[in-house]
C-alpha cells in the first residue's frame, strides 16, 4: 500500500474568486513543487476547467480527480468527484440546468475563464458561478451518487457556506462519503466539539484560490494506486485503504 | 397571542403541525443560517426563514419555537413537513418576502 499526498479542493481561473494566476499550468507547477500526488479540481458550480488541468497534470505525473464545488439551495458548499469525463459532462448538464440566470459582474466578483494549456482564454462563463443552484443538498447528493460519484460537504467547520453554519448540524442521515475540514481547525479539535461525528471519514484540503496556498492543508490517502475506485475504498476505509486527515 | 391568531391576522397559510396552533407567540426571529438560530433564537418565538430543510424542525424543537413562517410562498421539504406534524410545531407560509412579513409581524406583536 502506498501513501499519497492529496489536496482535493483547488479552484482555477474559472472560479470568480480564483486568482488569475490559477491557470492549469501554474496549478500543476505548484502541486509538483509541493510533491502533491493527487489534486482535486473543484470550481464553483462548473467542471469546465478539469480537462485541461488533467492534460497538464499527466505530463507532471500528477493525478487529477475531476470535480466541482456545488452550492446547494441551502448555500452549503459540497465537493463532488466523478470517475470519467463522460460522467463529469453528465453532471455539468445537471449544473447548467439548475444554475440561475444571474449574470456575473466581473468588477464585483472577478473573471470566470476557461483557458487552454497555454493560458489563452477559450471562453468566459457569463452566469455567476457562485450562485446557489436550485437543488437541495439531498437532491445533489442523490444525483452525485446516481452517477457513481463521491459526495463530500466542504469545509464543514467554517462559519460561511458550510454544512453546519447553514443547517445548524450535520443531518444524521446525510449520505456523505466524507466531510472536509479547513486549515482553521485540527481534526482532533473539531471532533472534541462534535463527538457525534467520531467514526466518520474526514479529508483536509486547501480550498486554494491562489497558487501559493495549494497543499497548505492536505490529506494522506493510503491506497494501492491512484485509480478512482481506490479513492472510493480509501474513504470507506475498506480493504486496508484509508484517508488520514 | 397564539400561532392561530397570528396566522389569521397576517393571512398565513397553515401547511402542517396544526396541533400546535395554540402555541403562544412571544416574539419573532429572522435568519436563514440555522447555526445562528440555534445560538440566538428564544423559546416561543416565530421563526421567519426561507430554508426548507428538515433540520429547521430539529432546531425549532430544540429551541421550543412557536412556529415557522416560510417566505415567498416556499413549501417545506416533505421530511420537514413530516417533522412538523410529529413535533406539533406549525409550518406556515406567506407569499410575501421576508422584509414585508417581518414588518407586519412586528407591528402585530408591538401595537
Amino acid at each position: 500500500m502506498k501513501e499519497y499526498k492529496v489536496d482535493l479542493h483547488i479552484h482555477t481561473v474559472l472560479s470568480p474568486c480564483g486568482s488569475l494566476m490559477m491557470s492549469p499550468l501554474n496549478i500543476i507547477k505548484e502541486a509538483f513543487r509541493k510533491k502533491i500526488d493527487i489534486i482535486g479540481i473543484t470550481d464553483h458550480n462548473s467542471t469546465r476547467q478539469c480537462r485541461v488541468v488533467n492534460e497538464e497534470a499527466k505530463k507532471a505525473g500528477i493525478t487529477v480527480y475531476a470535480g466541482v464545488e456545488v452550492t446547494t439551495k441551502e448555500e452549503v458548499h459540497c465537493l463532488a468527484f466523478f470517475e470519467t469525463f463522460d460522467i463529469l459532462d453528465a453532471f455539468q448538464i445537471y449544473l447548467d440546468s439548475h444554475l440561475p440566470e444571474i449574470m456575473n459582474n466581473t468588477e464585483l466578483f472577478g473573471y470566470q475563464l476557461v483557458v487552454d494549456k497555454d493560458e489563452n482564454i477559450v471562453c468566459e462563463e457569463p452566469r455567476l458561478l457562485i450562485s446557489a443552484i436550485s437543488q437541495n443538498i439531498d437532491q445533489v447528493e442523490a444525483k452525485v451518487h446516481s452517477l457513481g460519484g463521491i459526495f463530500i460537504p466542504a469545509h464543514i467547520n467554517r462559519a460561511k457556506y458550510g454544512l453546519i453554519s447553514q443547517l445548524g448540524f450535520v443531518p444524521p442521515d446525510l449520505n456523505a462519503d466524507a466531510y472536509e475540514l479547513s486549515k482553521h481547525i485540527s481534526t482532533e479539535a473539531f471532533l472534541s466539539g462534535f463527538s457525534n461525528l467520531k467514526g466518520k471519514t474526514f479529508i483536509r484540503s486547501s480550498d486554494a484560490h491562489q497558487p501559493e496556498l495549494i497543499g497548505e492543508n492536505f490529506t494522506l490517502l493510503k491506497m494501492e494506486n491512484t485509480e478512482f475506485d481506490e479513492f472510493r475504498k480509501a474513504l470507506k476505509s475498506s480493504q486496508g485503504r484509508e484517508a488520514i486527515a | 397571542m397564539n400561532v392561530k391568531e397570528v396566522a389569521e391576522k397576517l393571512g398565513l397559510k397553515v401547511i402542517s403541525g396544526e396541533n400546535g396552533l395554540d402555541r403562544e407567540v412571544k416574539g419573532g426571529y429572522v435568519s436563514d443560517l440555522l447555526s445562528d438560530v440555534m445560538g440566538s433564537a428564544n423559546a416561543g418565538e416565530l421563526w421567519i426563514t426561507l430554508q426548507t430543510h428538515k433540520n429547521v424542525m430539529a432546531i425549532a424543537s430544540l429551541k421550543d419555537l412557536a412556529a415557522i413562517i416560510l417566505v415567498k410562498g416556499f413549501e417545506p421539504d416533505p421530511d420537514m413537513e413530516e417533522q412538523s406534524n410529529a413535533e406539533d410545531i406549525p409550518v406556515l407560509n406567506s407569499d410575501l418576502d421576508t422584509f414585508t412579513i417581518t414588518g407586519r409581524l412586528f407591528q402585530l406583536l408591538n401595537p
